[in-house]
């Protein structure tokens, strides 16, 4: 245990120290900065008011950004150490691989996790200054949804540097997903279900199975679930499971499939060579 | 205590280590020589557990595939080119010094004695640091511990002379301790250091050989040299050595380290044709 918290340890003051992890903190709280400075909680849309409002859209912005950008970064760090040495040494010292790959996720996934939650907390304190109103509830099913996608994204980062030899081939593996991921969003199923190419069934499956679409409709499944704020198939998702019944999937299933994604890397770390 | 046996190793179509059978004993000082994509280095990462690989390889009975963090404890590793980590110096002597089990203020002391005083740049990346602290501060981390086998890839090669000499005292120490095995493209670089020469090609050893080893580690040869006419480079680079000027450029005079006198006399022969006169006689110490 003591190896797996040094590793996490290294991982983290390598992060900061790093340029993608300055932007990275920026970005997150560039984007709480912006939504207070335009008037966000001021205004209403589709019956998002107040500290909700800006939430809602944070965690829509946070679900366009921190996918790729956790991806391309996890990728890029770790096969970009392997191809520069790094592993060489470092692993020349005994460590076990468990406490080495676990630890690197540990501390990778705090310095994902932390900047964006903290982007969040900064929003809910300035609301608490401003005198606004929060809603508790949301910002509590919001960070968990936040958790949960780290660990998706971390998880199919370490498994496609795993996978991957080197750092061009990792960058673009990882960037081939995010946009499989993409593609495979409700609005654009929505555009293959009217010109009747898919089953519906096939369609609400389809975005049953894809984490982004997931976090997109349980992050508006708060709100009053309408057909035009969700799109067809997360409409349809809801309709049947239920509004609890489908968050606590949307936090379940992305986890699990990070989890997966990530012991399969280790299994693939361990089997093959190191540096 | 190491034992390689028909390890073989091939990277797609490529083998790269074609059935290595070596026995290594305590307190050996193998040179382990070769060509590039002989199988140097390939070799070592087999060593250290980092590649998979047919046949076996183990220390004292124990493969480093298997046991790990058992077996690495008693390997300290010097590579030829030094990791771009970007941590600061402090957290890479502490992570090391964690994941060994030793005393930072151990590698601290040997850092000292190399000549990097670490207390400056301890809060500096690693990647900042030039080649020779780097090459310090790699040997103090492994060093700075009680590994019986030590793994070094063309370890002196960027140190100054007055640092080598302090390596080779500090090898001198673990000679009868240790295992060493150092990897070089050039015999010259290591010979004075080993009493066995391995060398390596197309994967293959293709010879094994004694050395007699009367090179001590910590001796020292007084050095006097004569020039025809003074000369700024070579007074820079006898400078750099540590030689005095007796007068005018033209007399010089120092030590150098037992181990360090082919690498000497490669440096001189740059300047033959100045050279009068070059006398090197052996110090007890």
């Amino acid at each position: 245990m003591k190896h797996l918290w040094l590793t996490a340890k290294l991982d983290i003051v390598e992060s900061l120290r790093a340029r993608w992890f300055q932007i990275y903190t920026l970005v997150f709280g560039g984007i709480v900065a912006l939504l207070f400075l335009f008037g966000l909680t001021e205004s209403r849309v589709l019956g998002f008011i107040g500290l909700s409002r800006l939430l809602v859209t944070y965690i829509q912005l946070t679900m366009a950004i921190l996918p790729i950008f956790v991806l391309i970064t996890t990728v890029r760090s770790v096969a970009g150490d392997r191809e520069a040495g790094v592993y060489e040494y470092l692993l020349s010292l005994p460590v076990s691989l468990s406490a080495w790959f676990w630890g690197k996720i540990t501390g990778r996934y705090l310095v994902i996790f932390l900047p964006v939650f903290a982007a969040m907390v900064a929003a809910v304190l300035i609301a608490l200054v401003r005198g606004i109103e929060v809603p508790w509830g949301m910002f509590g099913y919001y960070t968990a949804l936040l958790a949960a996608m780290c660990v998706c994204f971390l998880g199919i980062g370490m498994l496609v540097s795993a996978v991957a030899r080197s750092t061009d081939v990792a960058q673009g593996a990882a960037f081939l997903v995010w946009l499989t991921l993409l593609l495979f969003l409700d609005l654009i199923l929505l555009g293959v279900m009217i010109q009747g190419k898919i089953a519906p069934e096939t369609a609400v499956a389809v975005a049953l199975a894809n984490p982004l679409q997931v976090f997109r409709t349980a992050a508006l499944s708060l709100f009053d679930p309408q057909l035009i704020v969700l799109g067809p198939s997360a409409f349809v998702i809801l309709d049947t499971f239920g509004t609890t019944g489908y968050q606590a999937f949307a936090l379940a299933y992305p986890t699990l499939i990070g989890t997966i994604c990530a012991g399969t890397g280790y299994l693939l770390f361990r089997k093959g060579d190191l540096p | 205590m190491i034992r390689f046996d028909k390890v073989s190793k091939t990277f797609k179509r490529a083998r790269v280590l074609d059935g290595i059978d070596l026995d290594i004993d305590l307190g050996e000082r193998v040179a382990l020589i070769g060509s590039n994509g002989a199988g140097k280095t390939t070799l070592i990462r087999c060593l250290l557990g980092e590649y998979t690989h047919d046949g076996r390889v183990t220390i004292d009975g124990r493969q480093p595939r298997e046991e790990r963090a058992r077996v690495l404890a008693e390997i300290g590793f010097v590579p030829q080119l030094p990791p771009p980590l970007k941590m600061p110096v402090g957290q890479l002597i502490g992570f090391a010094a964690g994941l060994c089990g030793t005393d930072p203020q151990k590698i601290l002391d040997l850092a000292r004695r190399l000549g990097l005083d670490i207390g400056p740049i301890v809060d500096r990346q690693f990647v900042r640091l030039s080649g020779g602290m780097k090459q310090k501060l790699l040997i103090a981390i492994a060093l700075g511990r009680d590994a019986r086998v030590l793994v070094m890839d063309e370890p002196a090669a960027n140190l100054d002379p007055e640092a080598r000499k302090i390596f080779f005292e500090l090898l001198a120490e673990r000679a009868e301790s240790a295992t060493m095995l150092i990897s070089s493209h050039r015999l010259n670089e290591v010979s004075a250091l080993v009493n066995r020469v391995v060398e390596l090609d197309m994967g293959r050893v293709v010879l094994d050989d004694r050395v007699a080893d009367d090179v001590s580690l910590t001796g020292m040869l007084d050095c006097r040299i004569s020039v025809k006419r003074p000369e700024p480079a070579l007074a820079k680079a006898l400078s750099a050595w540590r030689f005095a000027d007796l007068g005018g450029g033209l007399e010089w005079q120092g030590q150098v380290a037992g181990p360090d006198r082919l690498r000497f006399l490669g440096m001189t022969s740059r300047y033959v044709a100045l050279i009068s006169d070059l006398k090197m006689t052996e110090t007890d110490r």
